[in-house]
């Protein structure tokens, strides 16, 4: 029971840092339509921004400082290098974002140095909270779970309750349409596309001090993110926060699986024979736990392609 | 007369032979291919390796210690601990005229390395290339796996779990012992040898959990440090290196895991930064730490803290240089099969004692220290006001192990 409560747990805490992650990602591509191959490095811009910033004026300047300079770098970005790449299509937008990817990778280490920087958990919530079975839940992790549920209701409410959500989402499917209305759809693609920059950013803040601020975060969270994203459906945000999840407990619920996968499986009623490939069989689940959210994907684009709650179809 | 003027030009032309001869004398430049990863997670660690090489390097420069007129260049190359990718790179560096490679981390690069290195130099033995190995550590590189062009200066995984091993069993309060440890060769050879060293060492000692992990994939330890919570280890020996060992060390201290760490790589300062004050008692088996004390060593670490900013780690490496340089300036030479002779039964002398280089295997014996994390010494890091204190010091001797090398050395 209690070694329940902490897979549940930790899958929680995994699967909301997973969604704070990929939720900016989904936005862009589910609002305009563009494969944002760059999200990654303004996630780790905001990092290294949230650590300048943390020095000189504290955290929580940098937590809503940081999410702006990063939103309005990828405003600036989406009007004056993606706006005149559209037009060539969606193949020259992707190689725009990838390129962006490099420079951005590039730009970093030149700025902060190679080696990870000291950015830290603010003092004020650096402390256990409540303990489950021995283990400790230090207060920045919930912390950090109340910003991505925050994200989340934020994002949801002001795309499907506000007149602005209904333009965006109007933009996407008729412009010329909302451009006849009176509404400049430029400009809201460049108001959406800098949000999503910004949630990357914020996700930067958040959870570059949790983890480590190094030049090479950006690539090696690189797949993750795409994984929740494809498998939740591209542009859906609620297929994003399912994806998360479903990703943080099957992955936590494996680590603690110790069992064989050959027992696993025939414990579940797939028999299977010993004799063919003999060892595989003797690897823990939890060995192959890393590789977990790649089968998933697989197996979600192999029975629904468009994703969990995607729309459009792949 | 025609005589005197073609006397003169011959004058003029062997003047300038001469001069271009001492010019090209003064200019003998030894190139050591470093190849690590200096990109992606595992790059900090990469990075400060290539920072040692450049101050030892810069210090058997300005003493000439290569002998006069020879001087020695670091080229990077970035592998991304890849082993495919770095066969690529050691290529690369032999088409430019590279004669010494460097390497260290991840031992299934270095079988790699090892592996082609062989090949090359039976192939072509013009262009022999010598191997030097500062931190890979998989015994088989010394032993089944051996090659004649390898010379490692790290104690391997198993003499150093020896040391680990015999003060895990003197710590009385230690019953339970979670093996945690990369999942690939190192990683491997590190969870073996604490298997066979713990085993029937004392009847209330006994291992809960063996387990692994990929290299630079796993951003959140804590289900890990929960699985030892839950087995109730009193202590972990880790295997686990650069961000990986310092992600480990602070999921551990979150989750308020009070179990000791018995490491191979506590040192860097991310890893003590991870693990804060709660590192307290964590242990480490090491050929260098700041409180070993003796003015050369201090100078020499207060030297490389100045210049780049880090704390000096890699001893291993300044010695790894001095005795190349030694051995350049002994052979007269930059051929690596005349450098390598010397290299072979080379025995030098440190601050810390007599580093001998074993002929039958290519390892190096050094002395080496177990050391653990405690307030209160004379060198602490910023980042939690400890330092590393030394419990015990193993001699440079003590340390042979039989090895299963046969190798020849070129003709």
């Amino acid at each position: 029971m209690q070694q329940l409560a902490l897979i549940l747990l930790n899958g929680l805490v995994y699967g909301l840092l997973l969604f704070m992650l990929s939720v900016g990602l989904t936005l862009i591509f589910g609002m305009m339509g563009v494969l944002n191959l760059a999200h990654a490095s303004f996630y780790m811009l905001g990092a290294f921004l949230a650590f300048t910033v943390s020095i000189r004026l504290g955290f929580w300047a940098a937590l809503l400082v940081v999410p702006v300079l990063v939103g309005t770098l990828g405003a600036a970005v989406e009007r004056y290098g993606l706006r005149t790449v559209h037009k060539h299509g969606h193949l020259a937008e992707l190689l725009f974002t990838f390129g962006l990817a490099f420079i951005i990778g590039e730009v970093v280490p030149l700025i902060w140095g190679r080696t990870p920087v000291p950015y830290r958990v603010p003092a004020a919530l650096d402390f256990p909270l409540f303990t489950v079975a021995g283990n400790a839940y230090p207060a920045y992790r919930l912390f950090m779970m109340a910003v991505a549920v925050a994200m989340f209701l934020a994002l949801y409410l002001a795309l499907a309750r506000t007149r602005l959500g209904l333009v965006v989402r109007a933009a996407l499917t008729h412009p010329d349409m909302v451009g006849m209305l009176g509404h400049d759809v430029p400009k809201v693609f460049t108001l959406v596309f800098g949000a999503g920059c910004a949630l990357a950013g914020l996700a930067g803040v958040i959870a570059g001090n949790a983890y480590t601020t190094e030049p090479g975060m950006a690539r090696s969270l690189g797949a993750i993110v795409f994984a929740v994203v494809v498998m939740g459906g591209l542009g859906s945000i609620w297929g994003a926060l399912v994806a998360s999840l479903l990703i943080g407990f099957v992955q936590t619920a494996s680590i603690s699986l110790d069992m064989p996968l050959g027992t696993a499986l025939t414990r579940i009623g797939i028999p299977v024979d010993t004799a063919v490939l003999g060892d595989l069989w003797q690897i823990t689940i939890a060995r192959v736990a890393p590789v977990v959210p790649y089968l998933l994907l697989i197996l979600v684009l192999a029975l629904r392609p468009r994703g969990l709650m995607g729309t459009r179809s792949a | 007369m025609p005589t005197r003027p073609m006397l003169s030009i011959a004058a003029a032309l062997a003047i300038f032979a001469f001069a271009a001869s001492s010019l090209a004398r003064a200019e003998e430049v030894v190139r050591i291919a470093y190849i690590d990863p200096l990109s992606g997670s595992l790059a900090a660690t990469g990075q400060l390796g290539e920072q040692h090489f450049r101050f030892a390097i810069d210090r058997v420069n300005a003493s000439s210690a290569a002998g006069p007129g020879r001087r020695l260049e670091l080229v990077p190359f970035d592998n991304e601990v890849s082993p495919e990718k770095s066969l690529t790179l050691l290529r690369k560096a032999i088409d430019d005229g590279i004669r010494y490679v460097t390497q260290g981390n991840g031992s299934s690069v270095a079988f790699a390395l090892s592996d082609a290195i062989a090949k090359n130099n039976r192939r072509a033995p013009g262009q022999s290339v010598m191997f030097l190995n500062y931190a890979a550590v998989d015994p088989a590189l010394t032993n089944d796996k051996c090659n004649w062009w390898h010379f490692r200066f790290d104690a391997d995984s198993d003499m150093k779990m020896r040391a680990l091993a015999d003060y895990l069993v003197s710590q009385s309060q230690i019953k339970k012992v979670y093996l945690f440890n990369p999942d690939y060769s190192f990683g491997q050879s590190v969870e073996r040898a604490a298997q066979a060293m713990l085993a029937n060492r004392r009847p209330d000692l006994q291992v809960v959990g063996v387990e692994r992990v990929p290299l630079g994939k796993v951003k959140d330890f804590t289900p890990y440090v929960q699985k030892m919570q839950a087995a109730g280890a009193d202590a972990v020996i880790t295997g686990n290196w650069g961000a990986d060992m310092g992600l480990l060390a602070k999921a551990a201290q979150d989750a308020g895991y009070k179990g000791l760490f018995y490491t191979y790589y506590m040192g860097s300062s991310d890893v003590i930064a991870g693990a804060g004050t709660g590192g307290e008692g964590y242990a480490q088996i090491t050929e260098y730490h700041a409180n070993l004390g003796g003015p050369e060593l201090e100078a020499m670490a207060a030297a490389f803290q100045a210049k780049y900013g880090n704390a000096f780690y890699y001893w291993r490496v300044v010695n790894e240089i001095d005795m190349l340089a030694a051995a350049i300036k002994q052979a007269n030479s930059t051929d690596p099969a005349k450098v390598g002779q010397v290299l072979s039964t080379m025995v030098q002398k440190t601050p810390l004692g007599e580093a001998a280089m074993r002929p039958d295997n290519h390892q190096l014996l050094q002395p080496m220290f177990v050391s653990s994390l405690e307030p209160g010494t004379k060198f602490t890091f910023p980042e939690n006001k400890m330092g590393f204190k030394t419990i015990s010091r193993i001699e440079a001797e003590t340390q042979r192990q039989p090895t299963t090398c046969k190798f020849q050395p070129p003709a």
